[in-house]
Parts: C-alpha cells; sequence; structure tokens
C-alpha cells in the first residue's frame, strides 16, 4: 500500500504573507494530495491557502555541492547594505 | 409546530453512532493521511452530535446532560438509523456509508439552517460547511474506487449494494420533525445517484431495509458498540478527563 506518491505541502497562514512549506504526504493524486493536506496540517486554523507538489517535481541543490553554490557569497561582504556608509545628510535611504 | 425531544435526538444518535464507527478506523486505515481524514470526520459528527444532545436534553426538560443521553441511555431509547450502526470494516462500505449520510445531512443541515427553530438553525449553521467536506471526501473516493481497477469497482458496488436498502429510513417520517425528512428524499437520492453514474457504478435495484431504528428497534450490532463506547463512563460514574 506504500504506492501513493510523495507530496510536499506549502501553507499560507494568512493573507499577504508567502506560502511556507510545511512538510509531506502521500496521495494517490493532485486532488485527494490537496485534501490530505487541509487535513494532515491546518486542523488548528494554520491557512488559508495550501498548496501541493509532488516531490519529484522538485529540483533541490545537492548537499556535496554546497560549497561550490554558498561559499563564494561570503567575502563578498559588498553584497550587503550594511557594506556602505550612508553620507550625512541623504535624504529618503 | 414545536421541536420534538425524539427528532433531536434521531440527528443526535444518527451524528453520535456514525461518529463512533468512524472512530474504528483510526489506526486502521489504508494510509496515515485517510487515518487522519476518517478521524477528523468522526470528530465533526461527535460534536454535532454534543450540540444536538445538549439541546435534546433541554427540550425534554428533565435535566439530563449531553453525557447522560450518550452514555446512559440503553439502545432501545436510541433513535438513530440502521445505516450508521452496522459494523464497518470495509473501506468501500465506510465510504458508501458516509456518501449516503452526509449528503443526506448535507441537505438537511441547509434546510434547518432557514428554520423557525433558532437552535438547531445555529448547530446546523455550523455543520453544513462540515458535512459539506464530508460529501466531498466520499464523493472523491467513490470516482476513484468505482473508476479504479476491477477490484475496486467490484468492492465498491457491493458497498452499495449492501447499504442502499438503508437510505430509506433517513426519509421516515418523525413526529415533531423541523423538517419533513420525506421533503429531502428527491434531492438527496439525486445527488447520491449522480455520484454513482459519475464513478461508473450502477445504482442498485434492490428492496429497502426493515429499519426501526427512529422508534428504539435495532439490530445486534448497536448494543455491541454502546457497551465499548459506555463501558467507562458506567464504570466509572462521573469521570472526567
Amino acid at each position: 500500500m506504500n504506492a501513493w506518491p510523495l507530496w510536499e505541502v506549502f501553507v499560507r497562514s494568512r493573507r499577504g504573507l508567502s506560502h511556507v512549506h510545511v512538510g509531506s504526504l502521500h496521495a494517490p493524486d493532485a486532488e485527494l494530495a490537496l485534501r490530505n493536506a487541509r487535513d494532515v496540517y491546518t486542523r488548528r486554523q494554520e491557512g488559508v491557502s495550501l498548496w501541493v507538489v509532488p516531490s519529484s517535481s522538485i529540483v533541490a541543490s545537492d548537499p556535496g555541492e554546497r560549497d561550490a553554490f554558498f561559499d563564494p557569497a561570503e567575502d563578498k561582504v559588498y553584497r550587503h547594505p550594511t557594506f556602505y556608509d550612508v553620507p550625512e545628510g541623504v535624504e529618503h535611504l | 409546530m414545536t421541536t420534538s425531544c425524539d427528532y433531536v435526538l434521531a440527528l443526535a444518535d444518527d451524528a453520535l453512532v456514525s461518529a463512533q464507527r468512524m472512530s474504528w478506523w483510526i489506526s486502521r486505515a489504508p494510509e496515515l493521511e485517510e487515518d487522519v481524514a476518517l478521524a477528523n470526520i468522526g470528530l465533526d459528527q461527535l460534536g454535532q452530535a454534543r450540540a444536538l444532545l445538549t439541546y435534546a436534553g433541554a427540550l425534554e426538560g428533565a435535566g439530563r446532560t449531553e453525557d447522560d443521553l450518550a452514555y446512559l441511555r440503553d439502545d432501545r431509547e436510541f433513535r438513530n438509523v440502521w445505516l450508521v450502526e452496522r459494523p464497518q470494516p470495509d473501506f468501500g462500505v465506510t465510504i458508501a456509508r458516509l456518501l449516503m449520510l452526509a449528503t443526506w445531512q448535507s441537505e438537511l443541515y441547509a434546510a434547518l439552517v432557514s428554520s423557525s427553530d433558532a437552535t438547531l438553525a445555529g448547530i446546523a449553521g455550523k455543520a453544513v460547511k462540515e458535512v459539506a467536506y464530508h460529501v466531498d471526501h466520499a464523493r472523491l473516493w467513490t470516482l476513484r474506487l468505482g473508476d479504479g481497477t476491477e477490484v475496486s469497482h467490484a468492492r465498491m458496488q457491493a458497498a452499495l449494494e449492501s447499504e442502499w436498502p438503508h437510505l430509506e429510513e433517513l426519509f421516515a417520517p418523525v413526529d415533531g420533525a423541523v423538517v419533513d425528512p420525506r421533503s429531502l428524499r428527491d434531492r438527496v437520492m439525486g445527488r447520491i445517484e449522480e455520484v454513482v453514474v459519475e464513478a461508473t457504478l450502477s445504482v442498485p435495484q434492490v428492496a429497502p431495509a426493515i429499519g426501526g431504528g427512529r422508534r428504539g428497534l435495532h439490530t445486534e450490532h448497536l448494543g455491541h458498540l454502546l457497551a465499548e463506547m459506555q463501558h467507562l463512563h458506567r464504570s466509572h460514574p462521573g469521570a472526567t478527563w
């Protein structure tokens, strides 16, 4: 009975906020995945909107390539707004 | 006409006994997700039963609470239909029965919302949204099982055949009814048959079962269900969580 595919569930908790990944579940198809997500993840009024996505559709970065992916950003401090001094007297910044 | 205690008990007991049967599935459903879904549905029904039992107790005027009515009545005092009281260890039967009960409740509660009984209208206003989801759940499964494999189709058809004879009891007249059960028949049957046909199943041609739940006449199964449901409360009177 473990033939049901896996789905990732995203819940928007309030209007104006983004959908946030909350977990995964099994369901035979998209329609039932949405129903299951409602039952498993929004029983306590956690959300106003739900997305379900087949887990197989998610392309993830490889943990083994983490250094190549993320480390080069480490020494580029000028990408952070705090790198820049704001001159005295500049308005609307 | 004033609302009768028996009428409210009938609606309450349908919900209560169905909730108890639904709870059997907890830890037994084919997948964890379905386990949670059926438990949610059972809890919705239990919530409806509690509100209705409290109101029935008030109408009776003998000071009985929801717990008194749920835990201290014997089977002959229960007013639920036979549809909900028989065991449902088959998933197809569970879905067929839910489709029938929830569709009936959906029409019933919708009619009660605009009825002259303000208490029932209030209870129905909340319940009507809950049972809309129950109908949806039962419908989606009926479609998938009916239009699924040869085996699922055959089992879903068999489930419909076994439950169909018990549909008629839902429409039997009850004294002091706020919404005449007979007035719901066409719409309820129309909606159920629509789902059956959409699921590539056929509408069973079977004679109605005898029934008698509204008069306190039950199958042997209700006694066993009540024994389990009432055991704790009767062994430890006044026990609370």
